[in-house]
């Protein structure tokens, strides 16, 4: 299996983000993607997720599965949170396994150490909590590729720990990682991509 | 087809704990019930005259009052990025939430038409065909303003905006959930007109996902 990206340009309200950006990744590989503010980190994030379309240029999951988009076999976690304050922790878990398909809330809650909180209205979550129910839907479903803008904003050191086991597991189970960050990701990345050296 | 039980029941949940939405929207339909009877004046036959008109028109304002917020909350948060990622097509996650929002908002006040008929002097015998007539219209006006929802999901204060887009497109409904909804105009009319409205409900039902998908899509490029 490999994450292929060739070419790539996106452009965004008339104005060229990047051009000619190509990747290559290869299970057990985290790609750290670094760059100054506005240099499409994120663009380029969501249109891996089949969110955003390229201008030219083309991404696929060679070996992956035939029936599904790259999109569904991803997952993307943005600079928000796709939490809703009305229900529980346990609860926001749940519905994303059962829209999401599988896994098992308890072992994501753990994962991040959330399970005391598990009956917690989420909207009275701190924003570092919040970021950690975020990260703990990652765990909840199986998927080859994790697709993180700014993962480890807002998480104490703690959970940062976590945060890079979770990792770890993730690359030894043979997934893939592309991770936008300024700071350290608290694991040495296999590949680093610099949008901002992009010509 | 579990994932978008899974979906309505998880909108449902939110709605009713969340409140503000059919608490709203009902209160809403009440006061302009009840104002109709004080502005136009204590002339009995007329109210009974207007009182099916009325009703509809209240209904399709009071599901209005609600309708910018069937996508809003999951387009601001990210949800619907996810969505668009999960196994199910886009459309059914759209068809879901306009489910949802039938569910929770329409439905309730379809119910509550028939009740509120008291207010305003509606005839006995046009009680049945209404109550029938609002709860298959409203599966139409929840479709409908879920697109229009769509369309202005990224815009601020797009509410209004739902409004002016969405109340031509009811224009079809009225008039046929109108006409469905009084008895003895002419005979054979009122089934006609259910039918008609039925195959509206039909036809929303179809092109509403599409329409709300695709709009949802262009926002979230």
């Amino acid at each position: 299996m490999e994450l292929k990206a060739q070419d790539l340009t996106c452009e965004r309200g008339g104005r060229i983000v990047f051009r000619g950006v190509s990747l290559s990744l290869q299970p057990g590989q985290l790609m750290q993607l670094t760059g100054p503010n506005g240099s499409g980190k994120s663009s380029l994030l969501r249109l891996i997720a089949g969110l955003n379309e390229a201008q030219t240029g083309s991404v696929e999951l060679i070996g992956g599965s035939d029936d599904l988009s790259l999109g569904q076999q991803a997952h993307y976690v943005a600079h928000q949170e796709p939490v809703k304050s009305a229900l529980s922790v346990s609860e926001n878990l749940a519905f994303w396994r059962d829209f999401l398909g599988g896994g098992d809330v308890d072992d994501a809650l753990e994962a991040f150490d959330l399970s005391r909180l598990a009956s917690y209205p989420a909207g009275l979550l701190s924003a570092g909590q919040k970021r950690r129910l975020a990260l703990a839907r990652i765990v909840l479903v199986p998927r080859v590729l994790w697709l993180l803008d700014e993962p480890t904003v807002g998480l104490d050191t703690s959970s940062l720990e976590r945060f890079v086991k979770v990792m770890a597991k993730q690359l030894d189970n043979g997934g893939m990682i592309i991770a936008a960050t300024h700071v350290p990701l608290g694991r040495e990345p296999d590949l680093r991509l610099d949008l901002g050296a992009a010509p | 087809m579990k994932l978008i039980l899974a979906l309505i029941k998880r909108d449902l949940t939110l709605s009713m704990r969340q409140g503000g939405g059919v608490g709203t929207a009902l209160g809403f339909f009440l006061t302009v019930v009840v104002l109709l009877p004080i502005g136009i004046g204590p002339d009995q036959a007329l109210l009974a005259r207007i009182a099916p008109g009325a009703l509809w028109i209240a209904l399709l304002l009071s599901v209005l009052l609600s309708a910018d917020r069937i996508f809003q909350q999951d387009y601001e948060d990210g949800s619907l990025d996810i969505m668009t990622m999960g196994p199910v097509p886009f459309e059914m996650v759209a068809l879901a939430k306009a489910v949802a929002h039938w569910l929770s908002t329409s439905l309730p006040l379809a119910i509550a038409a028939p009740i509120l008929g008291f207010l305003v002097n509606l005839e006995p015998s046009a009680i049945l065909p209404l109550a029938i007539a609002v709860v298959v219209g409203s599966i139409a006006l929840s479709l409908l303003a879920a697109i229009g929802a769509a369309v202005t999901v990224g815009l601020r204060r797009g509410g209004l905006l739902v409004s002016i887009l969405v109340l031509p497109l009811y224009v079809p409904v009225l008039i046929f959930g109108l006409s469905a909804s009084q008895p003895g105009a002419a005979p054979g009319l009122t089934t006609a007109s259910l039918l008609i409205l039925g195959a509206i409900a039909l036809v929303s039902l179809v092109v509403s996902p599409l329409a709300s998908a695709a709009a949802l899509r262009s926002y979230l490029k």
